[in-house]
């Protein structure tokens, strides 16, 4: 039956795309998500193509004068070691944006497992897991994360690890909660009446429809770990002089703020761009997602 | 024992036997007795209704056989046999393997039985999992179920995701599903109760058409009485957990014995003859399930209760060649007659 089989890898195609592809275009005609999406590419891909864009080499000293204002020469002025700030800058962005990455993609791998075995789980292992969460909940977070540095040593390593330790309850207790509600659904019940195992219906009805929300979530949670990490980094906790970094920029600049106000407004700007980017792309993913805001349906 | 030559004119086994089955949710304030010695039997091909109003048991019956309970759910006594074998003592996974390949169910609600997030294609693949056969057959099989169910064109339909259908379509696709394993029992829970009554006449009639054509027994559970009548074969009338009566159509819609039954019928709108302003109910409400009960599970809004139905719970009495119903009155009235 040809007719069939054309029809059958076409839609086949466009089972997988599907989703993606209307995500795509709701993204489209929500202007504040395009400006997300425009900024979080541009931070991005300046981070990506550090190298190719930089003017000068971040780390040697004295490639100018000390603390110069913006020129030809150097985009944003230098620092207070005669570096340039415009190179610093955009090398700066690496090290914030891995951080987010790394921390929260491994907090969400994490948080969905946890959280799903805490929805589909027996109640014992449910309430185990939540006293978990709860437990790591309750210490602040960034006396957590002065605590674990003191303890591993200031790293990139543990700033990533502690990060994602924070997260990890977060994301656990939204998915467990989904998973719990989902679990009662109609077609959850009706999968089983056709003979799923449990392993099935979490894999392929369970995660599809939770990975919306915590997706969501952890856009939105990038820019603040970006700030987490620049404020930690600002603090001395993050990572070491003279590797380039938003926070250590700020830092440094903060310093010499009396002589030159360059430094800072370099470090500032990017933060705020990334920030304000991802925040934008989570706020239009939340309306895609949120079934009561859809209009398709 | 009495039911077994009730059923003795069916040459064949029945295809689900239920053996006084009771079954206990446990809650914060006490377990609630939901079955109470409920047996019953669907014979091969044929469709059985249950019928009672919300909160008698239909429902948690039809879950029980499905294995669908909760947690809290807890079944003291009896037995499912499904084709000879009891579903309560089966093994998880051998009891998997039976469903959705010689059980399948229908829901009530179309708009939340399908995955939202997955093609009825993908879906209608993956139903098929115990059977052979590669992905091509799988569709060309479930092409031509929804062609079937009067899905138009649903070559195209197919690969449309459960939104892009009105519920109506959505429940031809969950009929198209159940049956496209090609079990030999289904099960529909109150397959039209979320549909308009228009849409429920060509329900119920697909549904007629699709049973004699597969030639599968349907446990069809409503409290639409005119959907039973026009679509099954026999009724087992539930109340508070409770069979209170059993038999053919034509006896229970022309002839029922239970109290309850006639106030269930006398309820039925479809049923009133003269104008009226006011719909008949049946005064009271269901009881409490908390802890056994002694006596007649109906006595509090039976008309006609009497000293018998409080001190003691009736036992089955026989009606003509093919009904049984549980009522004090009915060992009166043979005693009467003989």
């Amino acid at each position: 039956m040809p007719s069939v089989e054309a029809s059958h890898s076409e839609a086949n195609e466009g089972e997988g795309l599907g989703v993606l592809r209307s995500v795509v275009q709701q993204l489209r005609n929500n202007r504040l998500g395009v400006l997300g999406v425009a900024l979080v590419i541009f931070v991005v891909a300046s981070a990506l193509f550090a190298p190719l864009i930089i003017t000068h080499d971040p780390i040697r000293i004295m490639v100018g004068p000390r603390l110069a204002a913006p020129s030809l020469d150097f985009l944003l002025g230098t620092d207070q070691l005669g570096r340039d700030t415009f190179s610093r800058t955009i090398m700066g962005g690496r090290i914030p944006l891995l951080v987010a990455f790394a921390s929260l993609g491994s907090a969400l791998a994490v948080g969905l497992l946890l959280g799903l075995i805490a929805g589909i789980g027996p109640r014992w292992l449910d309430n185990l897991l939540l006293l978990v969460f709860d437990t790591k909940r309750s210490i602040p977070s960034i006396i957590f994360a002065l605590a674990m540095i003191a303890l591993l040593g200031p790293s990139l390593a543990t700033l990533i690890f502690v990060i994602a330790i924070g997260s990890v309850p977060i994301y656990g207790r939204v998915v467990r909660t989904q998973t719990r509600a989902l679990r009662n659904s109609e077609y959850i019940a009706a999968e089983r009446s056709m003979g799923a195992s449990t392993t099935r219906i979490v894999a392929v009805h369970v995660a599809p429809n939770v990975i919306g929300p915590l997706l969501i979530l952890v856009s939105m949670d990038i820019p603040a770990v970006i700030a987490v990490e620049a404020g930690l980094s600002f603090l001395g906790m993050g990572v070491r002089p003279p590797t380039p970094d938003w926070g250590v920029i700020l830092n440094d600049g903060y310093a010499s703020i009396n002589q030159s106000p360059w430094p800072v407004i370099a470090g500032g700007i990017p933060i705020v761009l990334a920030t304000l980017g991802f925040t934008f792309l989570g706020e239009a993913l939340r309306d895609i997602f949120d079934p009561k805001l859809r209009k398709d349906l | 024992m009495r039911r077994d030559h009730l059923t003795s004119h069916t040459s064949a086994r029945p295809v689900l036997e239920i053996r006084d089955l009771n079954l206990d949710f446990g809650t914060p304030r006490g377990r609630i007795h939901a079955l109470r010695d409920v047996s019953l039997d669907v014979p091969a091909a044929k469709v059985i209704g249950i019928v009672g109003e919300s909160g008698s048991g239909k429902s948690t019956l039809a879950y029980t056989v499905m294995g669908l309970l909760p947690e809290n759910a807890d079944v003291s006594t009896g037995s499912i046999l499904f084709e000879g074998k009891d579903l309560l003592k089966l093994p998880a996974l051998a009891r998997r393997r039976l469903l959705g390949d010689r059980l399948s169910m229908i829901f009530q609600d179309p708009m939340t039985a399908l995955n939202p997030v997955r093609t009825v294609e993908s879906q209608m693949i993956d139903i098929q999992h115990h059977e052979q056969g590669s992905r091509s057959e799988k569709l060309a099989r479930a092409l031509d179920m929804l062609q079937r169910v009067g899905i138009p064109d649903p070559q195209t339909r197919i690969g449309a995701y459960p939104h892009h259908f009105s519920g109506g379509m959505r429940q031809r696709v969950c009929i198209a599903m159940a049956l496209l394993v090609k079990p030999a029992l289904l099960i529909a829970d109150e397959p039209t109760t979320a549909l308009d009554a228009t849409l429920e006449v060509q329900i119920i009639h697909l549904l007629k058409d699709l049973q004699k054509e597969i030639g599968c027994s349907v446990l069809f559970v409503s409290h639409h009485l005119g959907a039973v009548a026009e679509l099954c074969d026999r009724v087992v009338v539930m109340y508070a957990g409770e069979v209170v009566e059993e038999g053919t159509v034509r006896d229970i819609f022309h002839n029922p014995a239970h109290p309850y039954t006639r106030a269930l019928l006398e309820c039925d709108p479809g049923r009133i003859r003269q104008k009226t302003r006011t719909l008949p109910t049946i005064p009271g409400e269901i009881p409490s399930l908390l802890g056994s009960k002694k006596g007649c599970i109906f006595r509090a809004r039976c008309p006609q209760a009497f000293n018998r139905c409080v001190q003691e719970s009736p036992i089955e009495y026989r009606m003509g060649l093919d009904q049984v119903a549980r009522c004090h009155l009915l060992d009166k009235k043979r005693l009467v007659s003989a």
